[in-house]
């Protein structure tokens, strides 16, 4: 590999050439002119030439690492690991290097002898190439250990020449290290000393290189442990400190374990440290930037061919992760200071010159020169950044510095740039609407069913909203807060269909949740759903900008971080864990396998290149948040079914080998996927729906365990995204080909999936021969979602949020070394909650279906979907409108028929449900008219609402089109609901009104009439039934006793109550059934208490019992209130039972007159029959009396029995029975 | 009416081991004459129902029964007249109504060969002409009119109050213009728990958005908005969408101090 770069740093290849043969190594065509020969001779080597390239560059830049952010995990540059490691067994690699470039040639130019080495190195044994993809990944993640840079470089060059440490974020732990660097004078001495490094120096110890790197090992190992601040950020410093010691075997495992162990607990939404980024700006203050002055860059040609081979790579996509290194330019950009190593270096100073080392940045300038050149070659990428990124770029000093030009594209492409990216708002959760139609009685088994779940929802609810007020407070833990409730809830569902309906509850919340990556459910794009905006305009905006600021993470863990649960994520993953139900589960994989099946199959508008312009654009908005909306979903879906699907298999412990693993793959290729991802990978690709699949199957991989690379069914698949992601060449751009952003979003993914560490690290390079195969097969549709513009800079943000790295590599540029209390904004990307609005499209057959669609096919997509849209809600009125009409006519017939029936049947009107069936074979036949009426519905609506909503110019034929289409597709959606449910429906509504009439009678159907409201004029003044009843009841506790010997009532009080009662009952207005049931029963109570004459009276005379005189007037208050005013049935009979009848043999003497005349009354009346009486006198007669009450009764029966059906000598009868009371019953 | 705590915890101490009694309200509103008597009626009866829950479990041992319905055999034996059941009510500490269910039951079990189901007794005591034995019915009565906590006839009452409450929110409503839609039409659409109104457009009242009002036609203790929020408008909150905060509304017709430490989504209303 060294050879390669050597020979073209020598010009003895050009780079074009080269970039060929890598190429063409890739592509695996070898029909090349043979141009190189040193090339040809190299081709065995050929695929090992990027991670070669990638990992010279980093080692090179950790000599100058930037002081920006902090990147954790997978921050790319840190080379310092990088160079024992790849070569293994480093004997190896030693002879290699040595035979390659012996020391004699120390004549070649300073830059070659760092490219030998390495190669020399990189060329190691068979496993070298494999270990190429790892070596990049963890060289990458070793990233911005300033202090394993210096030290790596010190450790191999210092002592014959002032090497250059880095001032950047101090390793922590190493407190061996720390005071040097912090004592490290600034920016002048980085300056001059580089000049010193620049001559040339003898070679010849070169091999002692071996030597301090082996002295440095073990210090910096030990320290590891302790130099973590956090499981995120471990690796990098772990990582930074062995760089370049010889147990590379040693630091790999442990970070192979470290990184696992970091993959489990990686869901957790990992905020960056503190720790991490504090020190930082503390050290960072004192010093000063370092100017870059592009004269004084030391060796342009060669950093010219580098960078120009190294954009190569970038554009050609041989390099895993485009982002990452553009990560890595913005670094060398941004590179604060070079700081020089002191040469303090113990074990160094008895090191020898390394002459061969003289590295290729030798100086910021050389940094920034370099970094500029590559990003002059991708100016497309960036000028595609979101608008803050290009806005800080733009303004970069050292850009203009270096490239003016670059930087006028830059600018201008700031101006024009639209690509605002706006940050989302976490709200309040909200809760799933009750779904009548899913939620429904009908939809459970059992009532039991129905009700535990109608638990199970509260309680779910209540454990979202604990975990929303708690979940930021220090110290509480969500399985020790939630845990057990969670579990007993989920010990409640016991029928596989109550697993199903919380699931289904459970996935509809966490889509309406978490849409967004800070698990906002904002909107997408400008679309501030808020009346706050419209109130005012500019302050709030500003304050909203605020909260944003003040609300979101500060990062989301660098340009390569593990897949977490940002965010309200958090609350589902952790209720999968702590309810560890292996039903719920299945139940939740089945159920988002569903979800993600449909969505991905969804018929997304497709683009038209229509030739119409502003319109168009108008429309694509729509699409684009449709289609946000539905990966965002897919995303989110798959993510967590990828989390629960792999559960099983992922642990702490680190991945299986040798045998072990073996045996585990036997077992785990019998088991089937959770989700044929392959098969839907493999339909997207052909039908050119990448950008909606592969993102969301990005999301279910990176969630997969160690083993899941290994399988070959998950290794076509992975065969397939390599293939995909080199064959996304951004430069190439054509008609019906993949639209540049959708690219970039694909790229931006992949490279993310490329870096998660259970990933295996061999796997990007390893693959030969790949693109060319894959090109061809794609004879798919015209244009696939793929050519559509679909994804924008919002879009891509979003599932893309480490992309924002670069603008915070930026600002923290811009905010100088001191300001890092600025803080750094993290973009999050709000997306919309609002439905999918999935309207799939008709798919009906026949010519006429296919005219529509040719018809469609001519003019613009809106009007396709203006016609759907219409077509969907008439087609939903339509059956609104029958169930209103038809449907409700049918009913009021039923319960008619219904009252017909009772009343000729009589009481035992038959059984229910028999009842029910005649009623609907009466009715259902009429169902038959719905179809004709939603017909007719159809017709008389929907065009309507075309014209109105189509705009004003349509053509005369096309507006008519567009209308009878959506007649057709209304009356065909209507119709085929109808004719399915009609039945049904009018048996369900007459079935509940036949209940509802039978409820309504009440056991007593005799005496139902219909119900009078109040009159016109009623004001609704009366007395409250409440009152009333609670009045009676006083009268009555007072009658029955036991009372002191002052309380009573007056007759006047008794009288005004009577008069209330019946103005309460005139007035209807707050009377409810029982009420009044309960106030008839406490009148007859009354009536049978004043016959008795045990009301006791509180009068002037104190005479303690109520004249007859009163008495008769009061019962006939209370017979005209039975007779005119009750309207529910009163209990009679009740004056003539036994308890009541009794009353009266307490009294002495006892007084039969009242009663005589109370039933003589009744009968006049007709309140009761005097058969009925006669029935409940006779049955008096069993009771057991005492002899002489016994007598008086039947006498009392007898004289009854005895009056003639007219009662006019009712006074007479009296007397018979009470002779002495004669005079007060005249007075009467 | 919003009652301090301390005008509460006044009332409330007055309450302690007080019987259901007409007197006892008597006395009760002698005592507060500015508060009014629904007030006292409904703090009364929710003071009594606590202490009847805390004391419940005490009564219903078998050994307890068996010792009242001896007593009450006793008792009606000397003077059947005599409110023997509603002494030993009173005596005992327990809710008048409550104990006639007990006597009934007890005195059922021995005279019919199956236990008597529930609702042949809630029948019973709900028409006390249907109890076979004459003198256990009037003593059944005596305790059901006489109890002012517990009883059919309370029951009654309280349901009544929160109808008529109902339909004065409706009334408010409908004279206010609201559309809304009622327990009836929320049932009709399948709804498994709903509040009384829904508003079909919600409503800002005092800065708040309101969505859906439940009337709640009781004294609000602490006790009990805690009980309604957990069985009710958590229920309402979990089905109806909501956004934002404070969005439903609860009117009271009376309440202590305590609503205001409901949760900002729910808002508490005293008086219409």
């Amino acid at each position: 590999m060294a050879a390669v770069l050597e020979s073209l740093l020598r010009e003895e290849v050009s780079v074009a050439a080269v970039v060929r043969w890598i190429a063409r190594s890739t592509r695996g065509s070898e029909d090349n002119p043979g141009e190189a020969a040193a090339l040809s001779s190299l081709r065995p080597l050929r695929k090992e030439f990027v991670p070669f390239l990638l990992n010279f560059l980093r080692e090179q830049s950790s000599r100058v690492l930037p002081q920006g952010p902090p990147t954790p995990a997978k921050a790319p540059g840190a080379s310092a690991a990088l160079p024992g490691r790849p070569g293994g067994p480093s004997r190896g690699s030693r002879g290699a290097r040595s035979q390659l470039f012996p020391p004699t040639e120390a004549a070649s130019t300073a830059a070659e002898a760092p490219l030998a080495r390495r190669g020399g190195r990189r060329r190691g044994p068979g496993p070298a190439r494999e270990r190429g993809g790892r070596g990049l990944e963890e060289g990458v993640s070793g990233e911005n250990l300033p202090g394993a840079g210096g030290r790596r470089l010190r450790g191999s060059g210092s002592p014959s020449r002032p090497s250059l440490t880095l001032s950047d974020p101090p390793n922590l732990s190493n407190l061996e290290e720390f005071p040097p660097v912090g004592s490290v004078p600034p920016g002048p001495a980085g300056r001059t000393k580089p000049s010193r490094r620049i001559n040339p120096t003898p070679v010849s110890e070169e091999r002692s290189l071996s030597k301090p790197k082996t002295c440095f090992t073990s210090p910096p190992i030990s320290c590891v442990p302790s130099s973590q601040p956090s499981a995120l950020d471990t690796s990098p410093w772990g990582l930074g400190l062995p760089p370049g010691c010889r147990s590379l075997q040693e630091e790999r495992e442990m970070l192979r374990k470290e990184r696992s162990k970091q993959l489990q607990q990686s869901p957790t939404p990992t905020c960056p440290t503190p720790e991490l980024g504090s020190p930082l700006p503390s050290r960072a203050g004192s010093l000063t930037d370092e100017p870059a002055d592009p004269a004084r860059v030391s060796s342009r040609q060669r950093l010219e061919l580098v960078a120009l081979v190294y954009s190569s790579c970038i554009a050609e996509n041989l390099v895993p992760n485009l982002f990452l290194e553009l990560f890595f330019v913005f670094q060398l950009l941004t590179a604060r200071r070079m700081v020089t190593a002191k040469d303090s270096d113990p074990e160094l100073s008895p090191g020898v010159l390394d002459s061969l080392e003289s590295p290729l940045f030798q100086s910021i300038h050389d940094c920034v020169f370099f970094a500029v050149q590559v990003l002059e070659c991708h100016f497309q990428v960036l000028s595609n950044l979101d608008k803050g990124t290009l806005k800080l770029l733009a303004e970069n000093e050292r850009l203009l510095c270096f490239s003016p030009a670059l930087q006028g594209r830059l600018r201008a492409a700031y101006e024009g740039s639209v690509a605002k990216v706006s940050l989302a708002m976490p709200p309040s959760a909200q809760a799933v609407s009750f779904q009548p139609e899913t939620d429904n009685r009908a939809n459970f088994s059992s009532d039991r069913a129905f009700h535990t779940f109608k638990k199970q929802r509260d309680v779910f609810y209540e454990v979202l909203r604990e975990w929303e007020d708690h979940h930021e407070e220090p110290g509480w833990d969500f399985e020790k807060g939630l845990g057990s409730r969670i579990r007993a809830m989920m010990g409640q569902l016991s029928a596989a269909c109550s697993h199903s309906h919380f699931v289904r509850l459970f996935q509809k919340q966490l889509l309406q949740m978490c849409q967004s990556p800070g698990g906002a459910g904002g909107t997408v794009l400008g679309e501030a759903p808020d009346v706050l905006s419209m109130l005012g305009a500019d302050k709030l905006g500003r304050l909203w900008r605020l909260q944003e600021r003040l609300m979101a993470p500060q990062s989301s863990g660098g340009p390569c971080p593990p897949p977490t649960f940002p965010g309200c994520q958090g609350f589902f993953r952790d209720f999968i864990l702590s309810a560890s139900s292996f039903q719920f589960n299945q139940h939740l994989m089945d159920s988002l396998s569903l979800k993600i099946r449909e969505l991905n199959g969804l018929a997304l508008p497709q683009h038209e290149p229509s030739d119409e312009d502003g319109e168009s654009d108008v429309d694509w908005q729509g699409e684009r948040r449709q289609f946000a909306v539905v990966l965002l979903s897919l995303r989110l879906l798959a993510k967590f079914l990828g989390f629960v699907a792999f559960l099983p298999y992922r642990g702490p412990e680190p991945p299986p080998t040798g045998e072990l693993q073996d045996s585990i793959l036997a077992l785990r290729s019998q088991v089937p996927p959770v989700l044929d991802v392959r098969t839907l990978l493999q339909r997207g690709l052909q039908a050119r729906r990448a950008v909606l699949t592969v993102p969301w199957l990005v999301e279910f991989l990176s969630f997969a365990d160690h083993v899941v690379p290994l399988l070959d069914y998950y290794r076509d698949i992975f065969i397939l995204l390599l293939r995909l992601h080199r064959s996304l060449v951004l430069s190439q751009e054509s008609e019906g080909k993949m639209c540049f952003l959708n690219k970039l979003l694909l790229l931006a993914v992949l490279g993310w999936l490329f870096q998660i560490p259970t990933v295996p690290e061999d796997l990007f390079f390893l693959e030969e021969g790949p693109s060319d195969a894959f090109e061809v097969d794609t004879v798919a549709p015209e244009h696939g979602l793929d050519a559509a513009p679909v994804v924008d800079q919002q879009l891509l943000y979003t599932c893309c949020p480490y992309i924002g790295e670069l603008r915070k590599l930026l600002a923290l540029w811009v905010s100088g070394s001191s300001g890092r209390s600025g803080g750094f904004m993290r973009k999050i990307t709000p997306t919309t909650t609002t439905g999918l609005g999935a309207q799939p499209s008709q798919t009906s057959q026949g010519l006429q279906a296919r005219l529509a669609q040719a018809f469609f096919h001519n003019q613009p997509p809106s009007l396709r979907r203006t016609v759907e849209f219409v077509a969907e809600r008439i087609g939903s009125n339509c059956v609104k409108h029958i169930k209103a009409t038809l449907v409700a006519d049918l009913v009021r017939q039923a319960e008619s028929l219904l009252q017909e029936q009772l009343v000729t049947q009589g009481e035992e009107g038959g059984d229910p449900a028999q009842l029910l069936e005649i009623l609907c074979s009466q009715l259902c036949p009429h169902g038959a008219q719905a179809l004709a009426l939603g017909r007719e519905f159809c017709q008389r609506k929907s065009p309507g609402a075309v014209r109105a909503l189509l705009p004003e110019e349509t053509p005369a034929a096309v507006l008519s089109s567009a209308e009878n289409i959506a007649v057709g597709l209304a009356t065909e959606k209507a119709c085929a609901w109808l004719s399915a449910n009609i039945t049904a429906l009018i048996r369900r509504e007459v079935k509940a009104a036949v209940s509802r009439t039978l409820r309504a009678q009440g056991p007593e159907p005799a005496a139902r009439g219909e119900r009078r409201g109040c009159s016109r004029a009623c004001e609704h003044h009366a007395p409250l039934p409440s009152h009333l009843i609670s009045e009676i009841k006083d009268v009555l506790s007072l009658a029955v006793g036991p009372r002191d010997p002052d309380e009573g009532v007056s007759p006047e009080h008794l009288e005004q109550l009577l008069g209330q009662l019946g103005q309460t009952l005139r007035c209807r207005q707050f009377l409810c059934p029982p009420a009044e049931q309960h106030l008839a029963k406490c009148s007859v109570e009354l009536a049978s208490l004043l016959v008795a004459d045990q009301i006791p009276i509180l009068g002037p005379p104190a005479q303690y019992r109520l004249e007859r005189g009163q008495a008769r007037r009061l019962l006939h208050m209370l017979l005209s209130l039975w007779k005119e005013d009750f309207q529910g049935p009163v209990p009679l009979q009740l004056l003539l039972s036994p308890r009541n009848v009794g009353l009266l043999a307490d009294t002495r003497p006892r007084e039969w007159d009242l009663l005589l005349f109370l039933l003589r009354e009744l009968v006049e009346k007709g309140l009761m029959g005097r058969m009925e009486i006669e029935a409940c006198l006779g049955s008096l007669h069993q009771a057991q009396w005492p002899g002489d009450f016994a007598e008086e009764l039947a006498t009392l029966s007898n004289l009854f029995l005895a009056e003639p059906p007219l009662p006019e000598p009712q006074l007479r009868a009296c007397e018979l029975v009470q002779p002495n009371r004669g005079t007060v019953l005249a007075q009467s | 009416m919003i009652l301090t705590k301390a005008q509460y915890e006044e009332i409330a101490q007055c309450l302690v081991s007080v019987p259901p009694t007409r007197q006892s309200l008597r006395k009760l509103k002698q005592r507060f004459p500015s508060q009014s008597q629904a007030t006292l009626l409904s703090i009364f009866s929710q003071e009594y129902q606590k202490h009847i829950k805390r004391t419940h479990a005490k009564h219903h041992t078998s050994e307890a029964i068996e010792s009242y319905y001896q007593r009450y055999l006793n008792g009606v034996v000397k003077n059947g007249a005599a409110p023997v059941l509603l002494d030993l009510a009173n005596e005992v500490d327990y809710a008048p109504s409550l104990m006639a269910r007990l006597i009934l039951e007890r005195f059922l079990q021995e005279h019919e060969e199956t236990a008597p189901s529930k609702s042949v007794i809630n029948s019973m005591l709900r028409d006390p002409s249907q109890i076979p034995d004459g003198v256990l019915a009037n003593q059944v009565y005596q305790c059901i009119v006489n109890d002012c906590c517990y009883g059919p006839l309370v029951d009654c009452i309280k349901h009544a109050i929160g109808h008529e409450h109902e339909v004065l929110l409706r009334d408010l409503l409908l004279e206010k213009n609201l559309s809304f839609l009622d327990e009836d039409q929320l049932r009709a659409k399948g709804y498994d728990k709903t509040p009384d109104f829904i508003l079909q457009v919600p409503v800002a009242v005092e800065g708040h958005i309101i969505h859906w009002i439940e009337s709640k036609a009781s004294f609000g203790d602490e006790c009990s908005h805690h009980a309604y929020l957990h069985d009710q408008f958590w229920s309402y909150w979990n089905r109806l969408r909501t956004p934002g905060r404070s969005s439903c509304s609860v009117f009271k017709s009376s309440l202590a101090s305590s609503w205001k430490k409901s949760p900002p989504k729910i808002i508490i209303r005293i008086g219409l």
